[in-house]
């Protein structure tokens, strides 16, 4: 069984982290397992916490009144939650395992007060947030082109 | 083939080309202009006409004299005549289960193009890159193009809106024809003539002429010296690299803002090709056409693509002519697209000088 | 410029708006298309649209087409036993065989899908000629996935990675949800020896060609299929420039060494 720093260590996202900064983040989180189908976080929610996925496969979603519509799918490598890291901290939209999903949790208070007494670290994991979100948003932005439709270029 | 010959009149020629069974195109007068038909005689061409070209502006005048060739340009393109605005493709015929589709056979009259300028004549071996070329050969073009006599004319009165010496395609006609007529109208009123091929040879040996001396031969050259000297517009080759370098230009939006993108330009020009096609039933719906129409990149819908024209604005429509025209043509043919013949100058409706635009485009000042 | 007439042997309803057409020779066949290449399809007294080639075996050329315009409303129309004319094979091909020993990286979206397949079953049936292959699918929704059932076939093989994605679903679909460049990560090509082949809407196409390139694939040996308005497919009618480039003749395929600076300039 691996450890959590070793584990993140294995995750593209804190790729290239010292060890120490590793042991840091790694004592927030504790290790989760999802079914298939079960609800990972709801939308209003306290955005107390973020996932590292590790294995499986999780839909992003928003409800309407036709049910819920699915925007993004993440998997293995990808970071679930961003809000926890900006007042109001509660989530934005749901998110939902798809497959049996294995994360780690990492707590967000723990993590904010460890950025705050350590300003170093927080730049550093806002340097990776901020390419995260820059990522979702043009992937987002290329979505909402919808491209395929037919009347699109 | 370097024989020549003077000669008093022009009829001789047009009477020989006549008596082959050949359609005799040539300038003439009409509505105001100089344009093209098909002539009987040369008592029907321009004699004692020149006229006053500038950016959108063309006035006839009368010169006094009876020059036949004190003119710079017809109003229109020889063009036409290989090239024509409506052609058909295909006719098919539907019946019980079967389509029959008929190649249509271009049917061709013997023609002869009776004083076509250098600039002109440069034209037509543009449009032979395109239409020509052996991998895609138009058959229609080709057909005409084969047996096409030509009668060249030197120019010694360029317009206003000239330039071919800028594109080195005159004003004198030096290679691609059959005859080329040179006037001499200063002291008497002679035309020396003189053959480009085995069959203006044996034409020219039916006229009643004598041989060329040399100082008629010098007249001829200073008529081209003269010309060169008098070109109206020019039109540099490293403005034109740099104009090509520059697609975001602010002077683009500049333009765009006079031009209409009428089409005139497409339209008189000797050289644009592009065109689209219309396929068309009768009542019955069981006979089908499809023909070739002239068309235009000024067009909003030439670039229609499923949802809308990839070139919506006039700015990107006059780019894509513009660059089309002096820069890709040579990637796509081997040679610039234009022949310096001032045309799009002269009948634009705003006046709008390609010359001008590509020095602003390079960073010059205008004319 | 004469259309030869094929008649349709085979019609199938992929989507609301698409159709698939098996068209064999009536009398004279055209030349075997190789991938890549497109016919302009002529409905009778309606006239052409240009169609990329999803298909060809001894004679007879598969083609998917989309109701976008009248011509194409009309070839949707048509029915086993109709004729449709038939000019090509135009255009620059896929040129397959290029990436003989090398990794193979297919990218479609939507539509682009049909002209990207026959690259796919080249691929397939001279399997020992290439490395590492991947086929990435995106569409715009779960209903609108073209050739799902030989896709899903496809995926079921264990010599090729086949990933597909969808722009929106509700929550029937369990497969992923995003831009078909995000599944370029998931695959196992080595980018100093993969050749992609990219297919789709332009700006899918633009953004597919960066990622595969950002990732450390030579811009030459990435190539795309453009289309453009077209009349003639033979250079003459004008209408399918880009720059210096006759779509019908210096493509559809075109490598995005190439493109890329075109494509830098709006409107071009």
């Amino acid at each position: 069984m691996k450890s959590i720093p070793d584990l993140l260590d294995e995750h593209p996202f804190f790729a290239d982290l010292d060890a120490a900064t590793r042991e840091l983040i790694a004592g927030c989180g504790i290790n989760v397992h999802v079914g298939s189908d079960e609800m990972i976080l709801t939308a209003n929610e306290a955005a107390d916490r973020f996932y590292v996925v590790r294995r499986g496969k999780v839909a992003v979603e928003i409800d309407s009144p036709h049910g819920s519509i699915v925007l993004e799918t993440l998997g293995a490598g990808d970071i679930l939650g961003v809000s926890w890291m900006l007042p109001p901290y509660r989530w934005t939209f749901d998110a939902r395992a798809i497959d049996d999903t294995s994360a780690i949790s990492i707590d967000a208070a723990c993590l904010r007060a460890k950025c705050d007494d350590d300003p170093a670290l927080g730049y550093e994991l806002f340097k990776r947030f901020a390419g995260l979100v820059h990522n979702r948003l043009q992937a987002t932005r290329l979505q909402l082109l919808d491209v395929y439709g037919s009347d699109a270029g | 083939m370097a024989r020549d010959a003077i000669i008093d009149g022009l009829d001789g020629i047009v009477q020989a080309l006549r008596a082959e069974g050949r359609a005799v195109i040539g300038p003439v007068v009409r509505d105001g202009v100089i344009t093209h038909d098909e002539i009987a005689s040369a008592d029907e061409l321009p004699t004692g006409w020149t006229e006053e070209q500038d950016g959108g502006t063309y006035r006839l005048e009368r010169t006094g004299t009876d020059e036949v060739f004190a003119w710079a340009t017809p109003s229109t393109s020889w063009k036409r005549y290989l090239y024509p605005p409506r052609t058909l493709l295909v006719r098919a015929r539907r019946s019980a289960g079967a389509i029959d589709v008929e190649p249509p056979a271009p049917a061709t009259r013997p023609t002869a193009f009776f004083g076509i300028r250098s600039c002109d004549l440069a034209a037509l071996g543009v449009l032979d890159n395109v239409f020509l070329d052996p991998g895609a050969t138009d058959p229609t073009y080709a057909a005409r193009r084969a047996d096409l006599f030509i009668v060249a004319v030197a120019c010694g009165n360029p317009g206003n809106t000239c330039f071919c010496a800028s594109m080195d395609t005159g004003p004198s006609p030096r290679t691609g024809y059959d005859l080329a007529i040179t006037e001499l109208a200063d002291g008497g009123h002679e035309f020396l003539v003189s053959a480009g091929s085995e069959r203006g040879e044996a034409l020219l040996d039916t006229l009643a002429g004598r041989t060329a001396t040399a100082i008629e031969h010098e007249r001829v050259a200073a008529v081209a010296d003269r010309a060169t000297a008098a070109m109206g517009r020019e039109l540099r080759a490293d403005d034109v690299a740099c104009a090509g370098e520059a697609p975001t230009h602010s002077r683009w939006d500049d333009v765009a803002a006079r031009c209409l993108a009428c089409a005139n330009c497409t339209m008189v020009c000797p050289t644009c090709f592009c065109s689209t096609t219309e396929d068309t039933t009768d009542l019955s719906g069981d006979t089908a056409e499809r023909w070739r129409v002239w068309d235009s990149c000024f067009t909003l819908g030439f670039s229609h693509l499923h949802g809308g024209a990839v070139r919506t604005t006039t700015a990107s429509r006059y780019r894509q002519w513009l660059l089309h025209k002096l820069v890709t043509w040579h990637d796509q043919f081997g040679t610039s697209g234009c022949v310096g013949c001032g045309r799009c100058i002269t009948w634009c409706p705003v006046g709008i000088d390609l010359t001008a635009e590509v020095a602003a485009l390079a960073g010059g000042s205008e004319r | 410029m004469t259309p030869t007439m094929y008649r349709v042997v085979e019609r199938r309803e992929e989507l609301d708006d698409t159709v698939t057409l098996a068209l064999a020779p009536v009398e004279h066949r055209l030349a075997d298309p190789v991938p890549g290449q497109f016919n302009m399809l002529w409905a009778f007294g309606v006239g052409e649209a240009p169609i990329s080639v999803a298909g060809s075996d001894d004679g007879s050329i598969t083609h998917t087409i989309r109701r976008v315009g009248a011509v194409t409303t009309a070839l949707c129309a048509r029915g086993v036993g109709d004729l449709v004319g038939l000019r090509g094979p135009f255009g620059t091909p896929w040129d397959v065989s290029s990436a003989h020993g090398r990794d193979v990286l297919v990218i479609a979206g939507g539509l682009g899908i049909a002209p990207v397949r026959p690259i796919v079953t080249d691929v397939l049936a001279n399997r020992d000629r290439f490395g590492a292959v991947a086929l990435l699918f995106g569409a715009r929704s779960p209903d609108q996935l073209l050739y799902a059932g030989e896709i899903a076939e496809w995926r079921s093989r264990f010599d090729l990675d086949v990933e597909v994605t969808v722009d929106t679903a509700d929550r029937s679909w369990r497969g992923d949800v995003g831009t078909v460049t995000k599944l370029i990560d998931r695959v196992r090509v080595d980018p100093g020896r993969t050749t992609a082949f990219v297919c789709g809407p332009e700006v899918m196409m633009r953004f597919a060609a960066m990622a595969v390139v950002d990732r450390g694939v030579d811009s030459k040996r990435v190539r795309l299929s453009l289309e453009r308005n077209m009349h003639c497919a033979i250079g003459h009618c004008g209408h399918c420039q880009l720059g210096p480039l006759f779509v019908c003749e210096d493509g559809p395929v075109v490598t995005w060494r190439e493109l890329e600076p075109l494509m830098a300039v709006r409107a071009r």
